[in-house]
This record gives C-alpha cells, sequence and structure tokens, in this order.
C-alpha cells in the first residue's frame, strides 16, 4: 500500500515551516517522524496534498532544563527521550512511556511532537502526558502559546492545535523522586494499549477509556482525602464511556482501568 | 524531487516521486531486493534496514526523508561473499526457515547489538518484538542474536565465512 | 561415518541472508520485461448484487493499460471447487464476480497499469453498485438461511456421516457423561510473504502458444492444473516456475482466482503481467483455516475409563467452497486420536457462509480431532475430579508395531503413546507444577498456574495422487563430480536443498555442497505432489535415496565395464566417491567419469504402504492473571515422535514454528467479522499475529520410533507443533482457573474471555438469562 500523491517541502527551519503552512493552507500536514502520518497515508484514511517535513530542523530536537520543567523539542525521537538521562531522572514516567511506544523501529523514527499531535487516545505519551500535568507549545506566526495536556486533547484523534500552528515543544514538570507507576494492558507487547493507566504524585491518567486520554478525578480526589490505592482505584472508571471493539466490551475495558489503576497507584510497572 | 543518499557505502541520487517509499526505491530503483514488504501498517519489520546505524522500517519512510542519510541494507552488511557474524550466527543457529522476514529481521538483530551488544533473551525478544516471523516461533532467532553477541564480544567480529 | 541424523546447516541460508530470497516480486527474467501490473477491486460489503460495476473515470487515470470487469471474462469457465464428487458442484466460483458478490475481498475487477503505484490510485476510482442482500454469518445460522447459490438450493457444501444416524445407545452404562459445544476459530495462515503472480505468453500464443507463470505455491504441477482449468487450455500449455516462497501453510496450494486472472490479463493484452497483493488484500482474501464449531460429548466410568465419544462438526466453508469444505473428513478420521475408546461416532456438515473461503492450514483437519478430542479428555477428568495425565493414561492405545486399525479406517502405523506423555510429564517436572500450583491455589494468588497436556496422533503423508502415496525424484552425476537432484516436492522453508543432498550425499559419496536440488519447474519436473500434509521427507526424500541407490547400481555395471571385472566384485568407497575392485585399491573409477561419455541419470518413483502416523505429548505451562484475565505462556515441553530424523537441526526448526503457530491459536489469533460480515481483522496492527515476546523458548525432547513404511524410517514432522500445542496451551488456561469453577474457555483464550470465564463461574448467570453464545455446557450424572 501507498500513499497518494502530494507535494512535498522540506523545512529548514521552524520559522520556514510556519511560512510553508501559511502559504499550503489547510490541504498541508506537519512531516516529523511519518510514524503516525504515513500509515495512516497508506491506508488512504490521511490524503494531504502537501507534506511539510520539519524531520530535519534541528532547533526542534532537544531535551533541556527550564527552571522547574523539563522541555523536550517536538521532533526528538522516542528512542531519544526514553533514553535521555536527563528525562529519566527528572520525569522517569515519561522516559518509560516512551519507551513502550510501538516497537525499536518505531521508536527510532517517531517523535515526540508527532505522537501527541496525533492524539490517539490509546497512546502512551498522550496518557503520560496527561498524567504528569504537561503542557505543549504551540508555535505560530504571532507567537507561541503554552496548551495544558488537558485542554490540548479535545477528541477522538483531535486537538486544539489551530490552523497554521506547529507544535514546537512538550513541557513537563521535573519531580525527581515521585513516586510514579505504569500499567500498558496489551495482548501482545508492540500492540496499542487496551486500557492504560498512568500515576504520578497523586495524579492518575487513562489511555483508551474514551476519546481523549482521561485524568480519573474521582480516583484522585479520593486519594486527596485520604483513601488507599485499592480503594481509590474503584473510582477509576467513575464517569467513564469507553469504546468497544474485537479486544474489549465496555464493561471489561472499566472493569481493567480499576485493575490498572490500582496497580499504578501501588507503583507497578509494566 | 532530487535526493542524494548513501546506500552500503555508495552514493546515489534519483529523481524520485515525493510518495516513494525508502523499501520501494531500494527495490525498484537499486535493485537491492532483500528488503521485504510484509504487511502495509508498519508491523511486521520485513523491509527494516539502518538508517544511520538505526533500524528503521523501510515501508514508513519516504525516500526524499532519507535524502543526505546512510542506509544499509542486508545486501551491504558484510562484503561480497562474506557473511556478518549476525547472519553467520542465523545459519549457525538455524534461525531461518522461509527466508521472507529474514533480512529484516537480521538488520533488526544488528541494530539491536549496537545498541546493547550483551542483551538476555528477553531483551532479544523485546528488541524484536517489531519483526514478525511465521516459521521459526522465534525459538532459533533468539539463540542466533544471543551466539552473535556472544562472538562479536569475543572479538570474532573479523573473522567471515564464504557465503557460496 | 553416515551424513544422515546429523545437524548439517542450511546450503540455502547465505542466500537468503545476504541478497534475500528470490521470491515472485523479486524475480527478474528478460520474458517479464516490460510487464504491467495488475491491481484488483474488490467487493467492500459481504453478500449483494452488483447493479452496475463504472470503470470509465479508472480507464483514464494516469498510466491504465485496461480495466477488465467480470463482464469482461465471458470466455472463462467458473472455477469448480476441488476434490470432485465431494463437494456440491453447484457452487462454482466465477473468476470475477459477475452478478453477486459473495464476501469482503471477491474479486470484482481488475485495474492494469503500467506501474504499480498506478495501480493503487485507479482502482479507487472504479465505481461499483450494490444492492445489499443479508449476509450469512455465523455459520450455525447457515442451514436457515436463504441459500448462497439459490440454484443450489442449500447452503450445505458438503457433508460427513449423518448425525441423525447417531446409536442412541452410545453412553449407555456411562456413570458420566459430558457435552459441550467448543469453537476450533478461523485463523489467517498469514504466510510472510503475500500472493503474487508474473506471467508470460510466448509468441504463437493464438497457435497453441505456452504460459510461463510464476507463482508461489506448494506444488507445482497441482498449481499447473489449476490454472489451465481456469483459463480452458491444456496444462501441457502452461510452465509453472516457483521462485521461492515466502510462508505457505497450505494456503498456497494449487492456485486461486488471481493467479488465473493475471495470466488471462497477459493473454488478452498480448504483453507480461505480474501482480503483488496488499496485506490487507491477503487477510480478506487468502483462504482462511480452521473453521469449525464442534459438539464433543463423552462418557465413562469414574476410575476415569471413557466408554464412548462423540463428534459433531459444523465447518465454515466461506463462501465458495475449497479444501476447507472437505477438511472435517481428515477431522473425521482422526476422531478418537491416540484413545482406546470402545465406543465413538462422528459426522460433519459443511456450510455456505459470506465470508472468505475456508482452505488448508497448518495441520489442515487434523489438529481439530485432536482439539476436540483433548479438550473433551479435560472435561471428562474434571467431571470426575481425575488428574488429566491419569486419564490419558487410562485410555490410551498400549504400544504397537503392528500396523492398528481404528473404528475410524485410519491405519496407525506404530506407536507409544503412553510412553510419550510419561517422557513430556517429566521433562516438564509435572509434580513440581502440580505442587507449585497447589500453593498458588492456596495463597489465593492474583497470578494462578495453569498446566495443559495434550496427547496426539496424525496421519502424514497421506498422498495427494491416486492410490498409494508416492514421489518421483531424479539423480544425476555429473562428470565434474557435482550432482543434480530434480525433486516433485517443493519446498518453502523446510530446507529440502540441504536434506536431498544430504540423503544422495550418503549413497554417493558427493559432498552436500556439490548437490544442487531442483523443483517447481513443471518443464523440468511434470510429475509431483509437492509439499503439504507433512509428506515430503517420508516420500520425496526416500525416492532420492532410492533413486541414488538405483544410480549407483547402474554405475556399478558401468564402473564393471570400465574396471573388467565382475559387478558384484566391486565395492563402493564413500569417500573417495569411487568403485574400486576388491582387493586391488589400484584398481578404481570415480562416479563423476563414469558419467563422462553417456549421462549418469536415473528417475525413480517411491511408493509407501501408507500414510504414518506421528505422535507425541505437548505439555503447556501458563499463567493467568485472575484480574485481567491475561494468559502468559510460560512454557511449552513437547514430545514429537516423527520416526527417524535426517537433521535433526531442521526437524527442531519444524516443531518450533509448529509449537508456535498452535500455541498463537490457542491464546491470541482469531479472524472476526461483524454482524453485517465485514472482516475486522485485515491488518497485522488487528490481526494479533505472534511476535517474539508473547513465546518462551521451547523444550523438546526426543523420541524416535522409526517407521517401516520407508526405508528412512523417517514420518512427517511440518504439522505436529501446531496439533499437539493447540489444545496444550488451551487446556492450561482452562486449567489455571478450573478451581475458581471454570470448565472451558473458547479460543483465543483473550483476556476479555478468560475474565468473563471467571466472573460467570463466580456468579453464575441465572435461569432465563442468556447463555454466552459458543460454549454452552451440559453434564449429568447418569446414575
Amino acid at each position: 500500500m501507498i500513499p497518494a500523491p502530494f507535494e512535498y517541502a522540506a523545512a529548514e527551519s521552524a520559522g520556514h515551516a510556519l511560512e510553508l503552512l501559511a502559504e499550503y493552507g489547510d490541504d498541508a500536514k506537519l512531516l516529523a517522524g511519518g510514524h503516525s502520518l504515513l500509515p495512516m497515508m497508506k491506508l488512504r484514511l490521511a490524503v494531504p496534498s502537501v507534506l511539510i517535513d520539519i524531520g530535519g530542523v534541528n532547533e526542534l530536537a532537544y531535551i533541556r532544563t527550564d527552571g522547574d520543567d523539563l522541555v523536550i523539542g517536538a521532533t526528538t525521537r522516542h528512542a531519544d527521550v526514553a533514553g535521555s538521562e536527563r528525562v529519566r531522572s527528572g520525569a522517569p514516567l515519561l522516559a518509560y512511556s516512551a519507551a513502550q511506544v510501538g516497537d525499536p523501529q518505531i521508536r527510532h523514527r517517531g517523535t515526540i511532537g508527532g505522537s501527541l499531535a496525533h492524539a490517539d487516545p490509546a497512546a502512551d505519551l498522550p496518557m503520560a502526558l496527561t498524567a504528569l500535568g504537561g503542557s505543549v507549545e504551540l508555535m505560530s506566526p504571532s507567537g507561541t502559546r503554552t496548551v495544558p495536556a488537558g485542554d490540548f486533547f479535545t477528541g477522538y484523534f483531535e486537538t486544539s492545535l489551530e490552523p497554521g500552528e506547529l507544535l514546537s515543544a512538550v513541557r513537563v514538570p521535573r519531580q525527581p523522586g515521585a513516586d510514579w507507576g505504569y500499567q500498558k494492558f496489551v495482548r501482545r507487547a508492540n500492540d496499542w494499549a487496551i486500557v492504560g493507566a498512568a500515576a504520578v504524585a497523586g495524579r492518575v491518567a487513562l489511555a483508551n477509556m474514551g476519546p481523549t486520554p482521561i485524568r480519573a478525578r474521582a480516583v484522585e480526589q479520593a486519594l486527596a482525602d485520604g483513601a488507599g490505592p485499592a480503594e481509590a482505584a474503584e473510582l477509576a472508571a467513575d464517569g467513564t464511556e469507553p469504546g468497544e471493539d474485537i479486544h474489549a466490551d465496555r464493561a471489561f475495558r472499566q472493569h481493567l482501568s480499576r485493575v490498572l489503576t490500582r496497580r499504578a497507584l501501588e507503583h507497578q510497572r509494566g | 524531487m532530487k535526493v542524494r543518499l548513501t546506500v552500503n557505502g555508495q552514493d546515489r541520487s534519483d529523481d524520485v516521486e515525493p510518495r516513494l517509499l525508502l523499501v520501494h526505491y531500494l527495490r525498484q530503483h537499486l535493485g537491492l531486493r532483500a528488503a521485504n514488504v510484509g504487511c502495509d501498517t508498519t508491523s511486521c519489520g520485513a523491509c527494516t534496514v539502518l538508517l544511520n546505524g538505526k533500524s528503521v522500517k523501510s515501508c514508513t519512510v519516504l525516500t526524499v526523508q532519507a535524502s543526505g542519510q546512510e542506509v544499509t541494507t542486508a545486501e551491504g552488511l558484510a562484503p561480497e561473499g562474506d557473511l556478518h557474524p549476525v547472519q553467520r550466527a542465523f545459519r549457525a543457529e538455524h534461525g531461518l526457515q522461509c527466508g521472507f522476514c529474514t533480512p529484516g529481521m537480521v538488520m533488526a538483530a544488528t541494530g539491536l547489538l549496537a545498541e546493547n551488544p550483551h542483551p538476555t533473551e528477553e531483551e532479544v525478544r523485546a528488541g524484536l518484538e517489531g519483526n514478525f516471523c511465521r516459521c521459526t516461533g522465534y525459538h532459533n532467532i533468539v539463540r542466533a542474536v544471543l551466539t552473535a553477541a556472544g562472538t562479536m564480544s569475543t572479538g570474532a567480529t573479523t573473522s567471515t565465512e564464504s557465503a557460496q | 561415518m553416515s551424513i544422515l541424523g546429523t545437524r548439517v546447516l542450511r546450503t540455502e541460508d547465505p542466500g537468503f541472508l545476504t541478497r534475500g530470497g528470490v521470491y515472485t516480486d523479486d524475480v527478474e527474467d528478460e520474458r517479464l520485461a516490460g510487464a504491467c501490473h495488475v491491481f484488483f477491486v474488490r467487493s467492500p460489503v459481504a453478500h449483494a448484487v452488483i447493479r452496475s460495476v463504472d470503470v470509465s473515470a479508472a480507464r483514464e487515470a494516469p498510466g491504465v493499460i485496461a480495466v477488465f470487469t467480470g463482464a469482461d471474462l465471458t470466455g472463462l469457465p467458473a472455477l469448480p471447487p476441488p476434490v470432485p464428487g465431494m463437494i456440491n458442484d453447484l457452487m462454482n466460483q466465477p473468476l470475477l464476480a459477475r452478478d453477486v458478490v459473495r464476501f469482503v475481498g471477491e474479486p470484482v475487477a481488475m485495474v492494469v497499469t503500467q506501474d504499480p503505484y498506478q495501480g493503487e490510485d485507479a482502482a479507487e476510482l472504479v465505481d461499483a453498485d450494490y444492492d445489499l442482500l443479508p449476509p450469512v454469518v455465523d455459520m450455525s445460522a447457515a442451514t436457515a438461511a436463504d441459500p448462497i447459490f439459490p440454484d443450489a438450493h442449500t447452503n450445505v457444501a458438503a457433508s460427513f456421516g449423518d448425525a441423525d444416524q447417531f446409536d442412541p445407545a452410545l453412553f449407555d452404562g456411562c456413570e458420566t457423561i459430558v457435552t459441550r459445544t467448543i469453537e476450533n476459530q478461523r485463523v489467517a495462515p498469514a504466510p510472510m510473504e503475500t500472493r503474487a503472480a508474473a506471467a508470460a505468453w510466448g509468441e504463437d500464443k493464438d497457435a497453441g502458444g505456452r504460459l510461463t507463470a510464476w507463482i508461489p505455491n506448494q506444488g507445482a504441477q497441482g498449481t499447473r492444473a489449476v490454472v489451465a482449468s481456469m483459463l480452458g487450455i491444456d496444462p501441457a500449455s502452461v510452465r509453472i516456475i516457483t521462485p521461492d516462497v515466502g510462508g505457505a501453510f497450505g494456503a498456497k496450494f494449487g492456485a486461486d482466482p488471481e493467479h488465473g486472472l493475471v495470466c488471462w490479463v497477459a493473454r488478452q493484452l498480448g504483453r507480461p503481467a505480474r501482480w503483488a497483493e496488499t496485506r490487507a488484500e491477503n487477510m480478506v482474501a487468502m483462504t482462511h483455516g480452521r473453521a469449525q464449531r464442534q459438539t464433543i460429548t463423552i462418557g465413562g466410568r469414574r476410575d476415569g475409563t471413557v466408554l464412548a465419544y462423540r463428534l459433531e462438526i459444523l465447518q465454515d466453508s466461506g463462501a465458495y467452497p475449497k479444501f476447507g469444505a472437505i477438511l472435517p473428513s481428515l477431522t473425521i478420521l482422526m476422531t478418537p486420536g491416540p484413545y482406546s475408546f470402545p465406543r465413538a461416532e462422528a459426522a460433519a456438515v459443511s456450510v455456505l457462509t459470506n465470508t472468505t473461503p475456508v482452505g488448508a492450514y497448518r495441520g489442515a483437519g487434523r489438529p481439530e480431532a485432536t482439539a476436540a478430542v483433548e479438550r473433551a479428555i479435560d472435561l471428562f477428568a474434571a467431571e470426575i475430579g481425575m488428574d488429566p495425565a491419569d486419564v490419558r493414561r487410562k485410555n490410551l492405545l498400549p504400544a504397537f508395531t503392528e500396523p492398528h486399525t481404528t473404528a475410524f479406517g485410519a491405519v496407525y502405523d506404530s506407536g507409544d503413546y503412553t510412553t510419550a506423555l510419561d517422557k513430556a510429564l517429566a521433562a516438564a517436572g509435572y509434580q513440581d507444577l502440580r505442587d507449585e500450583q497447589a500453593k498458588r491455589r492456596a495463597n489465593g494468588d492474583v497470578v494462578q498456574l495453569g498446566i495443559g497436556l495434550a496427547s496426539y496422533v496424525e496421519i502424514t503423508g497421506s498422498g495427494s495422487e491416486a492410490g498409494r502415496p508416492q514421489e518421483n525424484a531424479t539423480v544425476e552425476v555429473h562428470p565434474d563430480g557435482s550432482a543434480t537432484i530434480l525433486t516433485g516436492t517443493s519446498p518453502h522453508g523446510q530446507g529440502h536443498s540441504t536434506v536431498w543432498a544430504m540423503l544422495a550425499s550418503e549413497e554417493l559419496g558427493i559432498p552436500v555442497d556439490k548437490i544442487t536440488v531442483k523443483w517447481g519447474d513443471t518443464d523440468l519436473i511434470p510429475q509431483g505432489g509437492g509439499t503439504g500434509g507433512s509428506r515430503s521427507l517420508q516420500q520425496g526424500g526416500a525416492a532420492v535415496q532410492q533413486a541414488s541407490q538405483e544410480l549407483l547400481e547402474e554405475a556399478r555395471q558401468r564402473a564393471a565395464g570400465e574396471l573388467e571385472a565382475n559387478p558384484a566384485d566391486l565395492v563402493f568407497d564413500i569417500g573417495s566417491s569411487a568403485f574400486t575392485v576388491a582387493g586391488d585399491p589400484d584398481a578404481s573409477v570415480p562416479l563423476a567419469r563414469l558419467a563422462e561419455t553417456e549421462r549418469l541419470v536415473v528417475r525413480s518413483v517411491f511408493s509407501a504402504p501408507g500414510a504414518t502416523f506421528p505422535f507425541g505429548a505437548h505439555v503447556a505451562v501458563v499463567e493467568v492473571d485472575t484480574e485481567t484475565g491475561k494468559a502468559v505462556l510460560r512454557r511449552m515441553v513437547t514430545v514429537d515422535d516423527a520416526g527417524t530424523l535426517v537433521n535433526p537441526l531442521l526437524a527442531e526448526g519444524q516443531r518450533h514454528g509448529g509449537i508456535a503457530q498452535g500455541a498463537a491459536q490457542a491464546f491470541l489469533e482469531e479472524v472476526v467479522y461483524d454482524a453485517d460480515g465485514n472482516p475486522l481483522t485485515t491488518t497485522f496492527a488487528d490481526y494479533p499475529f505472534l511476535s517474539a515476546t508473547e513465546v518462551p523458548s521451547f523444550e523438546l525432547a526426543d523420541m524416535a520410533t522409526p517407521t517401516t513404511y520407508n526405508p528412512l524410517g523417517a514420518k512427517g514432522i511440518g504439522e505436529a507443533g501446531t496439533i499437539g500445542a493447540t489444545p496444550a496451551v488451551q487446556n492450561a488456561v482452562v486449567d489455571a482457573v478450573s478451581h475458581l469453577g471454570v470448565r472451558h474457555i473458547d479460543m483465543p483464550t483473550s483476556p476479555q474471555r478468560v475474565w468473563r470465564a471467571l466472573r460467570e463461574a463466580a456468579a453464575p448467570p441465572a435461569a432465563g438469562t442468556a447463555a454466552p453464545a459458543a460454549g454452552t455446557s451440559e453434564s449429568r450424572d447418569a446414575q
């Protein structure tokens, strides 16, 4: 299978990418690692007429500390996030999450910005960003705005990215030493999560329990009120309306969300 | 689109359609047919090659994205007539049957050992999670990668074996 | 020292490891210069009347040479079902759908372009209009549904035996009877190489010109017959060439409509044509496997003695009856497996549904038999509270060396099933595993241990040609000291190049690396049964040995003339590959020199007295997370007795691959359709193809009981893994949670299924609530 024909333009800088976006408008898509977009294009579920390649823009590939935050450039590859000592010490949950994406080849190509902008509710990084209370930086010709994870993911494969905007960086609070847990329930190692749960410092996020990654707020509230992990985790499915597929119906997903939340709160990783 | 890249140490330049996938560029334009297409969904890894030394699935890389970079395929792993230690280990451990997944599997294993020269069995299995094989049950593939790790770490990397 | 029985490394590997195999899509040949590319447009709906197919926009697309629909194929016959006489012959498949489409994926049109990329673009422009018909999706609904072929007046494609004639007294005298309906689910063979074809016609095609077609297959001679019949031409006008084949697993026998159509396009356009399908096409249009719903009933005494067993099979044949429609006959043949049940009976009905046609898949009918009886034994053991190993021991046939004929007409050549089971249990450390299981149960651990057993006997080499199983081989020694073997088998991963060379080398003293093995070119090798049903070594290999021996006799006569000696006085020295005169070491002539004046070549046909019956026992150890329902395979310990091994390295490889495929069916794989007949598992992202992380390394224990049916003493090994591993793993998953009240979980034992079984066992559904669709159970005490 092959993508439908398109025009291709390689951006030389973030600014150049914004110019190209402005020039080509709605028909254009940004291409970084291409590991979310190209599979969609091969299945012809995405048919952009122009690809603007930001994969070669060096200024977007970095991992920095900025005060209390860790800032990661959008085109930083999953393997680099997973392997970064700075990320492993400052936001170990994020490093772990990046190491769960796809398989080694996918982690060599796929980027953190691309995965977040793709906004698959079953994916690792959107859940991790939500659990960490992170945000994304969205660059446009008029400047850069910072959008918290909770406002960024707006629907099934939908975000608050505006036309002409570029996701330039990811920002997460540094929490060295914070206890965390991560649960990705799959039948095969390289699958998307049937359900996922990530917990760090009293925050809990779930994957594939709705159209976006979601916070398990009832669980968080119970924890804040002094409940233990087992008791709090029983509330994980409250208010959720997960979809159904060949792996799990709604009742099973809700059950899994409770089990996985408890395990994540007990700092289990798997 | 003009592309210039290095494939198995040779400089190549071509004019290609932007949508041309790297695997098809290698197979159709360069006649390097070791990498195979086994799926449509970046799942099976039969098309795995090294891009700047790292394993990637060439069915999900545009040729234009690879411009200016270095590609290594199974054909280029060892000099003509020789076998790379990973290839030799696949033969010694009977790590291939029908052969279709093999070039991709060998490249994934080579990339894995470059990153982790002394993997455990569990690490080998995790490292090959993106490469499917229908024939071997993975048993002898895992053995082969562990064997290759052993021979490569004991400095046997320079010894080669005739391919014919 | 004999080379046979040693771990010779494969001679074919260096090419595969460096330049890669030369599969059909890799073939470069001057006859294919300027080939056009065929892309199929397939039905997106399960059952519909084709109102129209508008190809006008596609014809205008860049690079399009032609677009064809069913209306363009008026000269071509429909494809009859295989095995005439066994299948309703009113259920023919048109090569391209004409008036009706009957499954998602059925070819409806062909787009032919200069370049393969253009085909995918143009195919999107073909506009077909359908009037939907109600689809038959579930096989249980098929017999009552409107016939998919109205002229046939039935959806029954074939039947074997008659359940209405079952003996009402079969279970008389049984203290305990258990019955259950279980699924042997539909799976996708999914060889790594999808289907493909390349075709070219000779210049004089109108005057009986010849077709040369490169097609991945399991037996070129069978493929030639089907291609010729699809095109309505004499098989002599067809030459099939078999490139390297990237896995087949039963699904590449013969030829499919697409193969015939690519050849037709090449003839129609007067230029060579090529085709390579996508994985998404492969998942819906290559035949699927298994797809049986079985009702098993087992009864016996509370001391563990089984007195009676009944197997009733519903086979889903898919939309067009193919080999799958007759596979129940093999299942029935193997009904009692390795057990000495005093009474047993079986019957089967094969029905049509609006789904992908079903064909052979590694094991082809026999894994289904083993799965049924092994679940039955475990259900019976659970009902009487006895260790399943003890129930097996009590009912296995005693060891035998003279052929044993079963009530179903199978003639088992030799077997020692109890020893196989005991070896497997010993290798697994069965008692320690049971102790560990007891400990976890007592602790109420979240992760429970399950131990699953399967004893099996299977049939291999039953022959695809009329009469006795047979195969031919030609061996030629060349003046340069090399040799060539032509074989009627057709390897696609099995390593015949190496093993056939070993067999000839053993007789002729020619080194393995100087022996070339050829197969799969019908001009070179007009006869042959191909590779399938685990037949190759025991028949094709035996033929190579026989031909080598006959060649040596011919050479001995020539050497006698050359050396002016009595043939009986000549000694063949393997080390130097030369004849010498006994007592006169200086009088010697090498085999190669005897080929200088006249070709030294022998063709020989080996005939076996019958099929052979390999057997064994598998032990699976799983961990089941009782909170999430996830089962993880921790160990697979197997005994697979396939008689004498010629190359243990390759035999182990066959076992490994089969075990993995069998295990994958048990806990992972399933082709799923929605209620409208839409397939939901059309990519490797959705179809859970096994990866290296879901299986452990396998533990193989040795056992080799030679057969007398061929001089090698060899039985088939290719399918043992799928036959033993599937029920062993399924039984292990059930065993892990049996103490919580679970008696059965259908395959694949997915987390959701395990979780649901646990929930239902903890709180059985109240009377009147719907039972799960499959797996209805009933057990009763007869006294």
